[in-house]
């Protein structure tokens, strides 16, 4: 299996309601996949099961060599190689920008204070904001809080990075800066799984886009699936312009 | 070191524990309809547009608030006492918890009042609607309704801190144990048995409390909950039913 | 029939003298133990939880006074003669160790689930988490609740006078039984309550209100 990341005929039921009914995709190395629906399709929880954050009925996950079944993941491990930016940043309001991306550096990956820090402005650079190392989250604006997230995962060194609507909670003006830095990452041959409503930019940056619809995978194809939709529903989606 | 725990040895005391424990919530009950009423008052003096008055309340409230109250007690028992002022300790016993329940009441309600909306007192006031009948109707009713776990808590605590009247005779369910065990030496038991005591009527206040609760307030609210529970039940079946046929759901699906 | 002088007032003084060593003392080790019962409540196996909620309730729903006769006379049958400081010294920290146990975890609980999952996903373990992200944040809005108890706790040495010890209520009564002026001393010693527990009070309320402002 050349894929990096394989979804088998996952289920996934929250209390009576069945969210994911039998969802299959493959991601290979360096692939840019963009993940489409309307709200309460599916595509943030398919997401969140691929790091672990929901479990699945039945079916099988497999990212980067671990199994994502139903029984036991080394979190750990996994968390090494699958990064995730949320909706919401979720930075540590208590630590300086420099801080929230040494946390897990120091603590997971082992590293020494030199390191940590070399490490950190690397980062910081590629997303832009060298010099809101030794400010709080708080004294930034929303765009620049994620551009932070987005440099808080990636000092991992993960081997996938997986987006959840990142730019959904942004005024308008700040998503450009953000959606840049994506650009940026995936020009530099990340593998990326983005949840967005982003439709342009999906259109422009995705190797693949899967829509899905229901809690299943509708239809899947290239970036020219959303200027030639072959279904019904994914016609009727991308027409609302949602 | 072992120690034989001799509980039989109270069992012919059985009728005091019971007599010491129906003081108890006699005292808790008194004093709970008392202190609410002062607590009421209190509230909606501390929020009065007349200095003195809630100046006033306030005082009261943190002199209360901040002092011990076996220290309230002693003022209140010895120190009237002495200026000629004699009555039984029961008596002084509702009194200090009355003044003392009251004061931490008026505080609960008062944040359950400044909870409110200014929205909805905007509404009202639109609505022409008079001043006393939004107060009542808009502020003070919802209000209530919203610290009744708070205010309970706070009686069952009341309850608890009458422990304390046993200082000045008051024959409660510890004065009961101190009583017990001089008599007996069994010294342990006594207070053990008077703990579970405790509990046991923490059980019997929150279940009175419950069941005033479900008169005063719950009848609208059940009435409510019955039925989404119904829409709900009716969604999920027309769910199942979209599900095959492949249509547009009647609810959207969390995502 | 002697009459209140400086004599009674330096009595009095060193009975608030040892009040506030019961109170800090008591708070000290009642925080300790409120810590581990506040990490056993947020326990990930559930037996262990479930015996410190019991451990909480019935704490919580005993009176302090009857704890205490249970401590002095408990730790008496052992033939230790226990002193009165000691023994009120470990019945607050029992009481204490429940009340700051259920308020930490209340600030904890409080704490979003998505701080977690930010933190669980950059690979922390739970301990990690907790240490690192949790904590730090819980501990800044328990701040005003804590110091609201210490209030609380600074009252209830009052009751350690119930068992012999010399503190501030005890000195009170001492004097009273000399001066039969009960009205004039208990007033007095409820003054230097007043005068203890009232910044404590205003401190714990501008602590509440920044936190509530600086909060987005």
């Amino acid at each position: 299996m050349s894929a990096i990341v394989n979804v088998r005929d996952v289920h996934k039921k929250f209390g009576e309601n069945e969210v994911l009914r039998g969802v299959s995709f493959e991601i290979e190395r360096g692939q840019v996949v963009a993940i489409i629906g309307q709200s309460g399709s599916g595509k943030s929880t398919a997401l969140r099961c691929m790091d672990h954050l929901e479990t699945i009925n039945s079916g099988s996950i497999s990212v980067c060599g671990h199994e994502l079944g139903t029984g036991t993941v080394n979190l750990r491990e996994l968390r090494k190689d699958v990064g995730i930016v949320f909706q919401s940043y979720n930075l540590f309001p208590h630590l300086t920008v420099r801080q929230n991306i040494m946390l897990a550096l120091k603590h997971v990956r082992k590293l020494t204070r030199e390191e940590c820090n070399r490490k950190a402005q690397y980062v910081l650079e590629k997303v832009g904001l060298a010099e809101k190392a030794d400010s709080y989250p708080e004294q930034l604006s929303g765009g620049q809080q994620q551009r932070v997230a987005i440099a808080r995962s990636l000092a991992m060194e993960p081997k996938v990075m997986l987006f959840d609507e990142v730019t959904s909670a942004l005024d308008p003006q700040l998503t450009g800066e953000v959606l840049r830095v994506i650009e940026d990452l995936a020009k530099g041959g990340m593998t990326m799984v983005l949840v967005t409503h982003e439709m342009s930019f999906a259109r422009r940056i995705a190797d693949k886009v899967i829509y899905m619809y229901q809690g299943m995978v509708w239809e899947t194809g290239g970036p020219e699936i959303l200027t030639n939709p072959q279904t019904r529903e994914l016609q009727q989606f991308i027409g609302t312009g949602l | 070191m072992q120690y034989d725990f001799n509980f039989a040895g109270l069992l012919p005391y059985w009728h005091t524990f019971l007599e010491g424990a129906l003081l108890t919530l006699e005292l808790t009950l008194a004093s709970t309809v008392f202190g609410l009423a002062i607590g009421i008052f209190c509230s909606i003096g501390s929020r009065s547009r007349y200095r003195w008055v809630n100046r006033a309340c306030a005082v009261y409230v943190e002199t209360i608030r901040n002092t011990p109250f076996l220290v309230q007690i002693f003022i209140f028992y010895f120190g009237l006492s002495s200026i000629g002022l004699q009555m039984p300790a029961a008596v002084a016993a509702v009194i200090a918890m009355v003044i003392n329940v009251g004061a931490y009441s008026s505080e609960i309600i008062r944040a359950g009042m400044d909870a409110i909306p200014k929205g909805q007192i905007e509404a009202a006031e639109c609505l022409g609607l008079s001043r006393p009948r939004i107060y009542l109707h808009v502020i003070m009713l919802p209000a209530f309704e919203k610290v009744y776990p708070a205010i309970t808590s706070q009686f069952i605590l009341m309850m608890l801190m009458s422990s304390i009247t046993s200082q000045i005779s008051t024959e409660e369910l510890t004065a009961v144990a101190n009583n017990v065990q001089s008599e007996t030496f069994l010294s342990l038991e006594s207070y053990i048995v008077v703990a579970a005591l405790y509990l046991l009527l923490a059980v019997v206040l929150r279940l009175l409390f419950w069941l005033t609760e479900q008169l005063l307030f719950r009848r609208k609210r059940v009435i409510a909950q019955a039925q989404r529970r119904s829409a709900a039940m009716g969604n999920a079946a027309a769910r199942k039913r979209n599900a095959v046929s492949r249509k547009l759901p009647a609810v959207t699906i969390r995502g | 029939m002697d009459s209140f002088s400086s004599v009674q007032l330096m009595y009095l003084l060193k009975g608030v003298g040892w009040t506030l060593v019961l109170s800090l003392i008591s708070f000290a080790l009642g925080s300790v133990a409120g810590f581990a019962v506040m990490l056993a409540r947020v326990s990930v196996h559930k037996p262990v939880r479930v015996i410190t909620s019991a451990y909480i309730q019935v704490i919580q729903g005993i009176p302090l006074l009857v704890l205490l006769f249970i401590v002095y006379f408990g730790v008496g049958i052992f033939g230790i003669n226990v002193a009165p400081l000691v023994a009120s010294a470990i019945a607050l920290m029992v009481h204490v160790s429940a009340f700051l146990g259920e308020i930490w975890r209340g600030s904890v609980q409080a704490i979003e689930k998505t701080q977690w999952e930010a933190s669980e996903c950059l690979g922390l373990s739970r301990w990690q988490s907790l240490i690192l992200v949790i904590i730090p944040q819980a501990l800044r809005m328990s701040l005003p609740p804590s110091v609201g108890y210490l209030v609380q706790v600074i009252k209830l040495t009052s009751l350690a006078s119930v068992v012999g010890f010399v503190e501030l209520t005890r000195a009170g009564q001492i004097i009273n039984n000399s001066l039969f002026q009960p009205f004039l001393v208990f007033v007095l010693v409820g003054a230097f309550y007043f005068v203890l527990c009232y910044p404590l009070s205003l401190w714990s309320r501008a602590m509440e209100r920044k936190l509530n402002v600086g909060n987005r």
